[in-house]
């Protein structure tokens, strides 16, 4: 199949690339890019464990081809870490609630709360329930999920965070 | 002593050992996007493999033609049946004893089976190839109705078991039946029946469901032809049960087959089994010498590999008029699917099925289980839970409502007059189980405090008064249930697979400054072992947990292990490191002894190290006993300080729980609202209890999505209408209720540390609480037991069918 030549940017590195007019975003940041944190789940943009942030957006790279994202601006989770290599707010957040267990939906899930802190930075519980509805994590039961975004906002935001009672 | 002198709480907490909320150290990488799942490992030259499958659940396959496939650019080979035959691996042994069609050998059992693998030099031209593969088909009748299985006219579904009389358990009496399994005394049970005041008898189903783990199964196999050596990289979460498997169907030396399961994206007994895939794969490799990977798609997964479930359990308790159990019979449908490959230790067809006489102290019990063959996709594993335990747990907590119902009594009333009591343990069960320790009565009773069960059950009762007045259209229930899990297989007199005993390994090695390495035959799937498995080693032998790397996972490096699955990690593979680290203290003693100048018997552990009795100051650190190690040791020992061990468990563990489930319906729609979940959880000794809760939670929403609505159904011509994540209920945090979590203490006493497995328990545990919810939210409009899942359609079906329409 004829291939297209896609540029973007990914991780504030400019990247180029040959791709096939059906390669999925995700195949292409994966295989063609190595960037191998981005996962895949479903193929049916149910699970978001392929969430990225596309221009201001948080997106399944599953079901955008890359060709779609030529010009765009991309953020994985290889570039959510702070300027100085140090945890973000989130990926700090993750680690303190116990966010995570087997670390597969991680990725998209931090990508997609970081974009919601962004849009709404001191989200209520239900909001950021609703939030993070896109994502899908079959091991935690999102109850320290929703900690570790509150953990975070509280920490973005200077508030000393106090974990809410049992 | 000095300012400056540790304390003793400051040197316990600084080792981070068992009771304390270590955070994980596996989170660097997977917070970072820096994890290491197989579909993130890329070899040179390798290729991509993926199936064609079957469109039916039932056909002949007339031909395969594979030309035009063969044109499509990249693609390489296609593989069918014809070829695995040539290497005898068109069929393979499943964990049941049964066999298993690797690809389609003359005809389809169920939609999606693998029909022919193609093998190209990407995962699209892989698809390209699979659209151009020709299958002509000749549809045959099918058998989906587990209760038609074996009429008389059923289709034959396994020709090649034909004139097969009996299988691996025993004799079948019809050719869509594969064990009868039979349990306890069945002459007892029937006279507790005759003589008993009250029976109950319900047909209680637990529906097809499926472990679904967000990481599909998948693998990458690499045929190294010069030195005749197979490397696999898998999600499995028994690497060397693969290994030996391979050995053994392959006829490759096991010492040349190299099996890695790297990070795993969840298991949940997915990743158990052996799946054709893996098989396809390394014949790939072997025929293309390159290497090939095969990732399942979501839909392949949730319709080809493993499905859990499928028991339709027929219950009757006898009981005398005040409420007390006199006998259990239970009869088990057990829908196994197209081929029997439940992965259960070898001699127990229905797992540990026979758990389910439950907390209960049943004077008799009888049970047989049935397996059928039928048109689904094979499997029968333990979606969170120990071997068919879960199964058990909702068949007798159903159960046991439905006794409290028709006694007119409080559910609660009923168990807590039931339970075995505190000083029954070591407990022998009516259906064979010893129940190594349990307090049951303090756990149902601190749950009733904390949850104001008295108040809850009055405000029930103002509810449905409202809603015979019509003031409401809500209706509350109040879902109950004390579950005993049975985990830990497992013992080598009763548990193997394959004929390999289910013991499980560590392996301690420690270096001269005071670190080291643990390598455990076990695989964490999430659960935190390379967290929990070094705060073991710190307690046990002083050497902080952070000095302590914990390895899984490679086959060539770890000792032998069966794996994890069925909360068996903590129950044997804990105990192996708890022992490999007393025999390294063992030795650390006598080095000690040797440099502080004393007797062996002179010497007292202390948090860290070892101390002279009577003469605190003089110490020696386990730091420093690791220097010694290897420059001291006392004349004759040998140097270095390492250890082994391969524990074989003298029975099993019991955890168990009190969990309540607090939630309304409107009957109108159907659709519920979970007030309140609490869950009780005894797992003896905690080693960690952030990740203890964390599991419980997860394993509560994994039972909230069972028991609401997460099914593997199909239509009557046998296409499975649940195949993806549209129709496969899987909660987001928007439907996850908040989880309350609680424990008591009762530990185990044969296990070196206490501890019992608990990642199970709240499934176990969970599902029945849900479904006990909503079934007694109906109860007072004169139903007795309605049929999980309980989604909004059922639930408003419920409403209508009890006429609540009517007025």
């Amino acid at each position: 199949m004829a291939k297209t030549h896609v540029t973007m940017k990914v991780n504030g590195a400019e990247v180029e690339g040959l791709v096939e007019p059906r390669t999925l975003l995700v195949h292409f940041i994966r295989e063609n890019l190595l960037l191998t944190g981005t996962h895949i789940g479903c193929e049916t943009t149910h699970c978001g464990a392929c969430t990225v942030d596309l221009d201001g957006m948080s997106v399944k790279s599953c079901t955008v081809f890359a060709v779609q994202a030529e010009g765009s601006e991309i953020t994985t989770i290889e570039g959510v870490a702070n300027a100085d290599g140090s945890l973000s707010a989130l990926q700090e957040g993750f680690r303190m609630m116990h966010g995570l267990q087997c670390g597969f939906c991680t990725p998209g899930m931090i990508l997609r709360a970081q974009r919601l802190l962004q849009e709404n930075p001191r989200p209520s519980e239900e909001e950021i329930r609703m939030g993070i509805s896109g994502n899908i994590c079959r091991c935690t039961g999102y109850q320290n999920i929703v900690k570790a975004i509150q953990y975070a906002a509280d920490k973005i935001n200077g508030v000393e965070f106090k974990e809410a009672a049992e | 002593m000095n300012d400056l002198t540790p304390t003793r709480e400051q040197r316990t907490a600084a080792l981070e050992g068992m009771g304390c909320k270590r955070k994980r150290v596996e989170d660097a990488r997977f917070t970072q996007g820096k994890g290491n799942y197989v579909d993130d490992l890329k070899l040179p030259g390798m290729l991509h493999g993926d199936f064609v499958r079957s469109p039916h659940a039932h056909a002949r396959v007339k031909s395969i033609n594979s030309e035009e496939a063969l044109k499509v650019p990249g693609v390489l080979a296609v593989i069918t049946a014809e070829t695995l035959k040539t290497v005898n691996l068109a069929w393979m042994p499943t964990l049941a004893g049964d066999v298993q069609m690797v690809l389609a050998d003359g005809k389809v059992l169920f939609q999606n089976q693998e029909v022919a693998f193609v093998v190209a030099t990407d995962r699209y031209a892989a698809d390209d190839g699979i659209n151009k593969v020709v299958v002509e088909y000749e549809p045959l009748p099918v058998v989906i109705d587990p209760f038609k299985a074996m009429d008389k006219d059923a289709p034959v579904l396994r020709e090649d078991l034909a004139g097969k009389t009996s299988g691996a358990h025993g004799p079948r009496k019809h050719h869509n039946h594969i064990f009868e399994w039979t349990v306890g005394d069945k002459d007892l049970t029937d006279a507790a029946f005759r003589k008993a005041d009250v029976t109950i008898k319900e047909m209680i189903s637990y529906h097809r469901t499926h472990p679904s783990p967000l990481e599909t199964c998948q693998c990458v196999c690499s045929f190294d032809k010069i030195r005749g050596e197979l490397s696999i990289w898998g999600t499995f979460q028994a690497p060397h049960v693969i290994r030996t498997v391979v050995a053994l169907i392959a006829k490759i030396p096991e010492q040349k087959i190299h099996v890695i399961s790297p990070d795993v994206g969840g298991g949940f007994g997915n990743k158990v089994g052996a799946y054709p895939g893996y098989i396809c794969a390394a014949v790939a490799s072997i025929v293309t010498g390159k290497p090939v990977k095969w990732v399942e798609d979501r839909i392949e997964n949730l319709t080809a590999t493993s499905f859990a479930r499928d028991y339709h359990m027929t219950t009757e308790i006898a009981a005398t008029k005040d409420g007390k159990v006199t006998g259990l019979r239970v009869h088990v449908l057990a829908d196994h699917g197209a081929f029997d490959a439940c992965a259960d230790p070898s001699k127990w067809p229905a797992g540990f099925f026979n758990i389910v006489t439950g907390s209960y102290d049943f004077p008799t019990a009888h049970l047989s289980v049935d397996g059928i063959y039928t048109n689904k996709a094979p499997g029968g594993v333990a979606y969170r839970c120990s071997f068919r335990v879960t199964e058990a747990a909702y068949c007798i907590e159903r159960g046991m409502d439905i006794l409290a119902q028709k006694l007119g009594m409080d559910p609660a009333e009923l168990r807590l007059k039931n339970f075995i009591r505190k000083e029954q343990f070591p407990y022998h069960s009516a259906l064979g189980w010893e129940y190594d320790s349990g307090d049951y009565h303090t756990a149902m009773k601190k749950m009733m405090e904390t949850v104001d069960y008295a108040g809850l059950r009055k405000e029930q009762a103002a509810q449905r008064a409202a809603f015979k007045r019509g003031e409401t259209r809500e209706i509350m229930g109040l879902g109950v249930s004390f579950f005993t899990e049975i985990v830990g297989a497992g013992p080598s007199k009763n548990c193997d697979i394959l004929g390999i005993a289910m013991f499980d390994s560590c392996e301690i090695r420690l270096h001269p400054t005071g670190a080291g390495i643990a390598r455990v035959g076990t695989k964490s799937t999430g659960q935190g072992h390379e967290t929990t498995w070094a705060q073991i080693i710190a307690t046990e032998i002083g050497i902080p947990a952070d000095n302590i790397m914990v390895e899984e996972g490679n086959t060539d490096t770890a000792p032998y292990g069966l794996g994890t699955y069925g909360s068996r990690s903590t129950p044997v593979a804990g105990a192996a490191i708890a022992m490999a680290s007393r025999k390294i203290k063992a030795k650390a003693q006598m080095i000690a002894a040797y440099k502080l100048e004393v007797h062996e018997d002179d010497l007292e552990w202390d948090i860290d190290g070892f101390r002279v009795k009577g003469l605190p100051e003089k110490t020696m650190s386990m730091k420093d006993i690791c220097w010694a190690a290897y420059n001291s040791v006392p004349p004759g020992m040998e140097p270095g300080l390492e250890a082994v061990s391969y524990y074989d468990p003298p029975n099993m563990t019991y955890p168990f729980g009190a969990y309540i489930c607090v939630m309304n319906i409107d009957v109108d729609t159907g659709v519920y609202k979970i007030r309140r979940f609490y869950a009780l959880d005894d797992c003896g000794t905690r080693i960690n209890p952030m990740i203890i809760e964390g599991q419980v939670h997860g394993g509560l929403t994994e039972a909230f999505a069972i028991a609401m609505g997460q099914e593997i159904r199909y239509d009557p011509e046998g296409n499975v209408v649940t195949g993806s994540f549209m129709d496969f209920f899987m909660p987001t945090a928007v439907e996850t209720p908040h989880w309350e979590t609680d424990f008591t203490v009762t530990p185990s006493p044969h296990h070196p540390i206490g501890a019992k497995g608990v990642g199970e328990s709240p499934n176990v545990g969970g599902v029945p609480a849900f479904s006990n919810a909503v079934n007694d939210a109906f109860s007072f409009l004169g139903s007795t037991h309605i049929q999980m899942p309980h989604d909004y359609w059922r639930n408003w079906k419920a409403a209508k069918s009890l006429g609540v329409f009517a007025a």
